[in-house]
């Protein structure tokens, strides 16, 4: 990759994160914006008012790292799924997580509303909703991907309907607008609390997938052709399936369902950078992490009234890939 | 001299039905086995059993005197390589990142080329004589290049046997001439090889061995000159054969050929 490719790929996420800083209904001056920042390690006397600076650095900062956090994992978690099941039309649901991950957020939410429990459960019940995929999908000690599709289909839909039961139920004056607007996808509630739990989780997903990222190319050749050529099949695609589910269930739980990321930015990234993993995966991070800092900064600004993320990124992201397919015919450049 | 490879016993049973069974073959350092027969005579299995891939039933494969259901995905990787008939990708990596997967059982789960990794795998192009595409994308080449790209990134396992399941069978007639040519070139380097093919006359073109298989035994095995006979095709094959002697009339020599005999 040119290094003006990397250069781009790493400046385009922390561009956009500072402008996050700064946009919103409540102004602040790009350059108090750097003041404020620096003031936490610098002697520097402010100038500001202590609103500006609340909102700077206990709203919008969390705020802006978890949008990153969350873009990039879910990006990056896309891209592995795409090369594990050697398919393009691959997102980071296909195993079911995020519709089990909802569920239990619904549940969390039917229950008691507290944000620490709806989070637990959410990402509980996003991991147990893959294991479960992955013990359907055991045939003769190996794990055929058209199996894991499957058995992901069904386990999706089993919880999808969960979740329309759980609505159904839900008292229709508080309970259900929380469990409909929570689903939609927000980082409305992004505080530092959170950013401490996820993070590391993301962070270390994304570690996996980095590591296995050469492997992963073999991987994409097909099951069988991989085996002859040493690579350890089972053990592989269970990192990735590892990897993926701790990413998305973490960045569901605190996020809510944001569709679209998984399944665009690795097609972006593929038009870029190629096909080949070692670069894909990290320039998927970097898009990622942009993308959704972009999005949610639409989000709370173009309206007064904030647009749930899930509905803003594919009404965003649609259009812009429909545009980048018709334009190369569908080829995986 | 001691075998490379050698067969003692071999079956395989699925679904409670005999693929093949009491197969016994041995390819020596620098030999190339042919393994002919008709549609669902057991060949493919055979040569997945062979590779490891697939559990024998009963009997061992040898490998230089080792039992190769003792070694594990990697160990095998590094000593046998294997061509596949059906291939498929989606993703348009250049020729040069295929072949370097060749090297994939030397670098670990978490490991990823070194310098010394894409030279041996540009070696292996230059091998086949695909070094002028290294760059384009796999899924742009013709069917001739593609296989001999696949057997460039077998070169770069560095295998001491490879194994190939109808190299010829999606090629034109001049890329078929050019992978028997190449397969001739290895066995000079000691390499021993095995392949299926439906074509008794690439079995003549390659004069160490051939198996003859029919319904997962092998009906007769030896040097294909010897073993490759009317009688045999027939039985086979259960059609009319002629096999005949021609010589070159720029005086090379003589090779022997076969046809269907129609009346």
């Amino acid at each position: 990759m040119s290094r003006i490719k990397v250069v781009i790929l790493i400046a385009v996420p922390l561009v956009l994160g500072y402008v996050s800083l700064f946009l919103g209904r409540y102004g602040v001056e790009p350059l108090t914006v750097v003041r404020i920042l620096l003031s936490k390690i610098f002697p520097i006397t402010p100038d500001w008012s202590r609103s500006a600076q609340t909102i700077v650095l206990e709203i919008r900062l969390p705020r802006t790292l978890l949008a990153m956090s969350v873009g990039a994992g879910l990006a990056i978690s896309g891209a592995a799924y795409q090369g594990m099941f050697r398919n393009p039309l691959v997102s980071t649901d296909i195993l079911g997580v995020s519709s089990a991950a909802g569920f239990g957020a619904a549940l969390a939410l039917l229950f008691s509303g507290n944000a620490l429990e709806v989070q637990l459960a959410s990402f509980a019940l996003g991991l147990a909703g893959v294991g479960l995929t992955y013990l359907i999908a055991r045939v003769y000690k190996t794990t055929p991907v058209l199996m894991l599709v499957l058995s992901g289909v069904v386990v999706a839909a089993f919880f999808s309907s969960l979740i329309s039961a759980t609505k159904y139920i839900a008292d229709p004056d508080n309970k259900l607008p929380a469990v409909t607007y929570w689903l939609l996808g927000s980082l409305s509630g992004a505080s530092y609390k959170n950013l401490a739990t996820v993070v590391p989780m993301i962070g270390l997903g994304s570690a996996g997938l980095l590591l296995v990222r050469w492997p992963l190319n073999v991987l994409a050749m097909g099951d069988d052709e991989a085996r002859s050529l040493g690579i350890r099949t089972e053990l592989l695609k269970s990192v990735v399936i590892v990897c993926t589910t701790v990413i998305t269930a973490a960045a569901v739980s605190v996020s809510g369902l944001i569709g679209w990321i998984g399944l665009m930015i690795p097609h972006v990234g593929r038009m870029i950078v190629g096909p080949n993993h070692n670069v894909l995966l990290p320039t998927t991070l970097a898009m990622g992490a942009a993308y959704l800092v972009l999005i949610d900064t639409l989000a709370r600004t173009i309206t007064p009234q904030e647009i749930p993320l899930g509905i803003l990124t594919s009404v965003v992201g649609a259009p812009f890939l429909a545009y980048l397919l018709r334009r190369t015919k569908g080829g995986w450049k | 001299m001691e075998p490379r490879i050698s067969l003692r016993g071999g079956a395989f049973r699925y679904d409670k039905r005999d693929i093949f069974s009491d197969l016994d073959l041995d390819v020596h350092p620098g030999e190339v086995l042919c393994i002919l027969g008709p549609n669902g005579c057991g060949k493919t299995t055979l040569l997945r059993c062979l590779s490891g891939a697939l559990k024998l039933g009963k009997g061992t494969v040898w490998l230089e005197g080792v039992d190769i259901s003792t070694l594990n995905v990697v160990e095998l990787a590094k000593r046998i390589g294997f061509l596949f008939q059906e291939h498929t990708t989606s993703f348009p990596f250049s020729v040069l990142e295929v072949v370097r997967m060749g090297r994939a059982p030397y670098l670990g789960l978490f490991g990823s080329p070194s310098e010394t990794d894409t030279e041996l795998a540009l070696a292996a192009l230059e091998r086949v004589g695909m070094l002028p595409i290294k760059n384009k994308p796999y899924t742009q080449i013709s069917g001739g290049e593609r296989q001999l790209v696949l057997l460039a990134r077998t070169l770069a396992q560095e295998p001491e046997v490879i194994l190939f399941d109808e190299p010829t069978s999606h090629l034109d007639f001049r890329n078929q001439a050019l992978s028997l040519e190449m397969i001739r070139k290895l066995s000079k380097n000691q390499i021993s090889m095995i392949m299926t093919t439906h074509n008794p006359n690439h079995a003549l073109l390659l004069p160490d061995k051939v198996a003859l298989m029919k319904s997962g035994k092998f009906v007769a095995i030896g040097k294909s000159s010897e073993v490759i006979t009317e009688d045999n095709l027939r039985e086979i094959y259960g059609i009319e054969v002629r096999v005949f002697t021609v010589s070159d009339p720029q005086g090379g020599g003589t090779l022997k050929l076969c046809s269907p005999w129609f009346r």
